[in-house]
């Protein structure tokens, strides 16, 4: 029978084509990574060097934080830019830029540095308000104001930029910290106004229910995800507008809303749910940057020296290898995103028992959520990263109210600002060309930003 | 390089045979020296350049886009168009080209199928016909046989054997020597990025192996006699599906006793993975039991597979068995990460890790520029080190190893089979399975030849590897249980099993 058939074997080679054809693409990975090799120990600089010259070579490798800075310093001038366009008097002067460039030249860098010098002074140090304390002509509570503001509008990103990053090292692109971070709030206002619980017990249930808000909002796309094997990036699009109008009914609602107004907002939140204040009564910094650093901290221990976290980890670089290791990833895949979810929730009880607010409002919860997954990706996924990028978007935030009541500079460029940092973050081949860096190992690891998809 | 000649480049996984071949093709570029082509320099800056010098190659990975068909699978990349400004492409031209070279080189394929319904092998044969079409004169073929069956492979020296006629010259990238010395009319040795020698087909396999890792490597496997015990993996009537919902495992039985190794054997995709995976826990049984030292363990979950004794080397590793970000230290704990000494209770113990990594680098030749290095780094046969070493590393009931030496050198292969050997003389009950026959019959104390999802006959070592090809084909003679009676009567014409450089022509 051989003789007719060319392949006698062929109609079982169908399987073994398919895993065969996985297998290549593995191999050929595999393969162009071992390729690479041989070329990698030559760029790298005469080992007799001192020191010091070490350490500006290694900066100038495009590792991690050099090209997260060099994006920084590129967002920055493209900032300038569009500051000078969007003013007409000064784009006025480069009408006549040939014949005087003297005019173009200094008022293009008075606004511009006028403008990002109020960035600074809303967000860090303002020289003013410390002269005027070492004077006598002021309190304290204005030298620490710009970074009371900072840390404020800090707290809540770095809760939802945890919920992005925890998720992202277990291969889940959680795009619904927004709305996990409206239920969070949603929960964390209903316990503040309308359990009759002492001060102390009640700020702790009204936190502990803002992460449940959250929890199980991050549940749901979890489940589906396990069971169902529907993708999550679709799902939590979804439940962040299931969120965003379920809060936009319930504030209207009898017994939530505020008896006395007649637009949407809610109850206050009673003061003994109330996040307490770190610096007295006149400056908005609260608790809830305590927490931020805590839940910091408990995030790196569980990524990194948790079984938990192992698993999780496995589960993201290679879930078929984590399987075949007994490891349950249906189980870890509705961990790391209730997990996620009880971060953004967490975030979602900043926005209502801290200062920013304290009580629902249909915006109640800002972009905390979408702004989450711009510091996740800016602190590279790790937890203390996220932590530094939360402080970096909270003082741009800060610094950006200043900047528009003192120079004019309309607070969309902040957001500006942040979407070009995150741009050049995402394209670090982009950076790299403009600097002329030299290629590092660190490259590697970017574009594993990606791999969420 | 001569025209007309086949040139193959042996070497271990690593040596830099690919990235030779790379460079060749332009798809890198040489830090230094240069390449002649008919005597002249020539400066490749990209894949089209060398395809204008004339030089195809066939990637192992194929470059084909699986929802085309054939025809345009060829035409990508020199698409012809008709119709001027409009552009359509023209199919008709791309299907005659291909009917054409094909007819001219006998390598039969339908330009109108689409590439993910054909086999691999056939596939392959596309990637040559695409290369053919460009009109090169020379022709790269990058471990062609890795995914290969028997046949195939077979069918692929014939037809190397054609385009050698036609005048074509052919480089030949392989670490598997049979084929070398069935195929090569010139044999170069790269080891560790340097040419090591040249050599000619007549010289020995053994030659062959110790020019490839430097030192004199032994391909048999020493061992004593087994000494089966207990019965330790008994497995009845079971019936697994693959992915596709498609009968994989259709009613098998098994037993593998302690102190035994039972090879499993069979061309790719007849049972063997889905088979492994149920054992595992890693695919739902549909019927049939399967029980370890008397206990049922079908339908538990894979992590309690694991711990009750089962060591498992996944078929592929890359997907399976590793986690390439993962440091060689934890990939050694993939398994048992959260038991001591690793893992109390939600806390990790990342010393005791890096101990016990240290220790295993050690016992098991690890080559590792250190333990925190990414997995992902190493070669293939340091990688399946690791993984053999995270498996043998705790008491073992049943040892699972499927194609525990693909893609490794062999240097490796050497070190991996005395492991298994080592376990099973401490009384571990071993099941190998394997698609390259030598291992198989290397290795096993008893070999079941699985045939679309059946064990069609268990046979001794001893057996004839005709026989066992035979087998492997679903040819089932009555005389299984007298091995070797059989054999004169059906070895000519059979489709022969291995390497050997039998039937030339079966059509």
């Amino acid at each position: 029978m051989s003789d007719t058939t060319p392949q006698p074997s062929s109609p079982d080679k169908e399987p073994a084509s398919e895993a065969q054809a996985a297998q290549n693409a593995l191999d050929n990975t595999e393969r162009a990574e071992l390729a690479t090799e041989p070329g990698q120990p030559a760029p790298k600089p005469e080992p007799e060097s001192s020191l010091g010259r070490l350490f500006l070579d290694n900066l100038w490798a495009a590792n991690t934080f050099t090209v997260t800075l060099l994006s920084l310093v590129l967002a920055i001038v493209v900032g300038a830019v569009l500051m000078i366009i969007s003013d007409p008097a000064v784009l006025s002067t480069y009408s006549y830029i040939t014949s005087r460039p003297s005019d173009a030249i200094n008022s293009s860098w008075t606004l511009v540095s006028e403008a990002y010098a109020n960035l600074f002074k809303g967000s860090v140090f303002d020289p003013e308000a410390f002269s005027a304390w070492v004077s006598g002509d002021g309190g304290w509570q204005a030298v620490l104001a710009p970074i009371s503001e900072t840390l404020t509008y800090a707290a809540p990103l770095v809760f939802t930029g945890l919920s992005v990053a925890l998720a992202f090292r277990g291969g889940l692109f959680n795009i619904g910290a927004q709305g996990q971070a409206i239920i969070g709030v949603i929960m964390a206002a209903l316990a503040g106004f309308l359990l009759p619980l002492p001060p102390g017990l009640h700020l702790l249930v009204a936190v502990l229910a803002g992460a449940l808000g959250g929890a199980i909002w991050g549940f749901i796309p979890g489940i589906l995800k396990a069971r169902a094997g529907a993708h999550e990036v679709i799902n939590t699009i979804m439940l962040n507008y299931v969120a965003t109008y379920f809060l936009t009914w319930l504030i209207v609602q009898n017994g939530v809303q505020d008896p006395t107004r007649t637009d949407a907002i809610s109850k206050a939140v009673h003061g003994s749910a109330q996040l307490p204040r770190l610096l007295g009564d006149n400056l908005r910094v609260h608790a809830g940057i305590l927490l931020a650093v805590l839940a910091t901290w408990a995030v790196a221990w569980l990524l990194n020296r948790s079984t938990l976290g192992f698993e999780l980890r496995a589960v993201g670089a290679n879930p078929d290898a984590a399987r075949t290791a007994g490891i349950s990833v249906t189980r870890t895949y509705v961990l790391i995103m209730v997990f996620a979810g009880i971060l953004a929730g967490l975030g979602g009880s900043n926005m209502v028992l801290g200062s920013t607010a304290s009580a629902l409002t249909p915006l109640v919860a800002a972009q905390i959520g979408f702004d989450g997954i711009l510091v996740a990706l800016l602190g590279r996924v790790k937890p203390w990263g996220v932590l530094l990028a939360a402080l970096l978007f909270g003082a741009l935030q800060a610094g950006g109210n200043r900047m528009q009541s003192y120079s004019g500079i309309s607070l969309e460029l902040v957001t500006v600002l942040q979407a070009l940092i995150v741009i050049f973050i995402a394209a670090p081949a982009l950076v790299k060309a403009i600097f002329q860096l030299r290629a590092a190992r660190a490259a590697r690891l970017q574009t594993s930003l990606a791999k969420g998809w | 390089m001569e025209p007309g000649e086949i040139h193959a480049l042996l070497g271990e996984n690593g040596a830099g045979k690919s990235t030779l071949m790379n460079v060749l093709y332009g798809l890198y570029q040489p830090d230094e020296g240069e390449i002649l082509v008919d005597g002249k320099p020539l400066k490749l800056k990209g894949s089209s350049d060398a395809i204008g010098a004339g030089i195809g190659m066939v990637h192992q990975h194929f470059m084909l886009v699986p929802v085309f068909t054939v025809a345009e699978n060829i035409m990508l990349g020199a698409e012809q168009t008709r119709g001027g400004i409009a552009g359509f492409l023209d199919r008709r031209r791309a299907r005659r080209e291909v009917t054409e070279v094909s007819e001219r080189y006998n390598l039969r394929v339908d330009p109108d199928a689409v590439i993910e319904n054909l086999p691999v092998g056939i596939q392959q044969r596309v990637e040559i016909v695409k290369a053919l079409t460009r009109d090169v004169d020379l022709l790269i073929l990058d471990e062609p046989t890795a995914v290969l069956t028997p046949q195939e492979t077979e069918e692929l020296l014939t037809v190397m054997r054609s385009l050698k006629a036609a005048g074509k010259s052919i480089v030949f990238i392989t670490h598997k020597l049979g084929e070398v010395k069935a195929i090569a009319d010139r044999i170069t040795v790269i080891r560790r990025g340097r040419t090591v020698g040249t050599a000619s087909p007549e010289a020995s396999r053994d030659e062959l192996a110790a020019l490839m890792v430097g030192r004199n490597v032994r391909l048999t496997v020493d061992k004593a006699p087994a000494t089966p015990g207990e019965p330790v993996l008994e497995v009845t009537g079971l019936v697994v599906d693959d992915d596709r919902q498609i009968r994989a495992v259709d009613g098998v039985d098994l037993t593998v006793r302690a102190g035994e190794v039972l090879g499993v054997a069979g061309v790719q995709g007849n049972g063997q993975t889905e088979l492994i995976e149920a054992i595992m826990g890693l695919r739902p049984v549909l019927a049939g039991t399967v029980s370890l030292a008397g206990e049922r363990i079908d339908g538990w979950k894979p992590k309690k597979v694991l711990r009750a004794g089962v060591g498992y080397v996944p078929e592929d590793r890359s997907v399976d068995g590793l986690v390439k970000e993962f440091s060689v230290a934890e990939n050694l704990v993939l398994d048992i990460y959260d038991r001591p000494p690793f893992g109390a209770g939600l806390a990790l113990k990342p010393d005791a890790i890096a101990a016990s990594a240290k220790e295993r680098i050690e016992q098991f030749d690890v080559r590792t520029p250190s333990a925190d290095a990414a997995v992902g780094t190493l070669s293939g046969g340091n990688q399946q080190k690791v993984i053999v070493a995270r498996e043998l590393s705790r008491p073992l009931k049943l040892f699972i190893a499927a194609q525990p030496t693909r893609g490794v050198d062999v240097g490796s292969i050497e070190f991996i089979h005395s492991q298994i050997v080592h376990e099973r003389d401490i009384g571990t009950a071993v099941m190998v399975v394997s698609s390259e026959l030598d291992e198989v019959i290397g290795l096993a104390d008893r070999i079941a030849v699985m045939y679309r999802g059946r064990i069609i006959g268990i046979v001794g070592p001893d057996t004839p590897r005709e026989e066992i090809g035979l087998l492997m084909a679903g040819i089932s003679p009555d005389a299984t249980a007298e091995p070797g009676a059989a054999d004169g009567t059906v070895t000519d014409g059979g489709p022969a099993s291995a390497d050997g450089p039998a039937n030339e022509d079966r059509a």
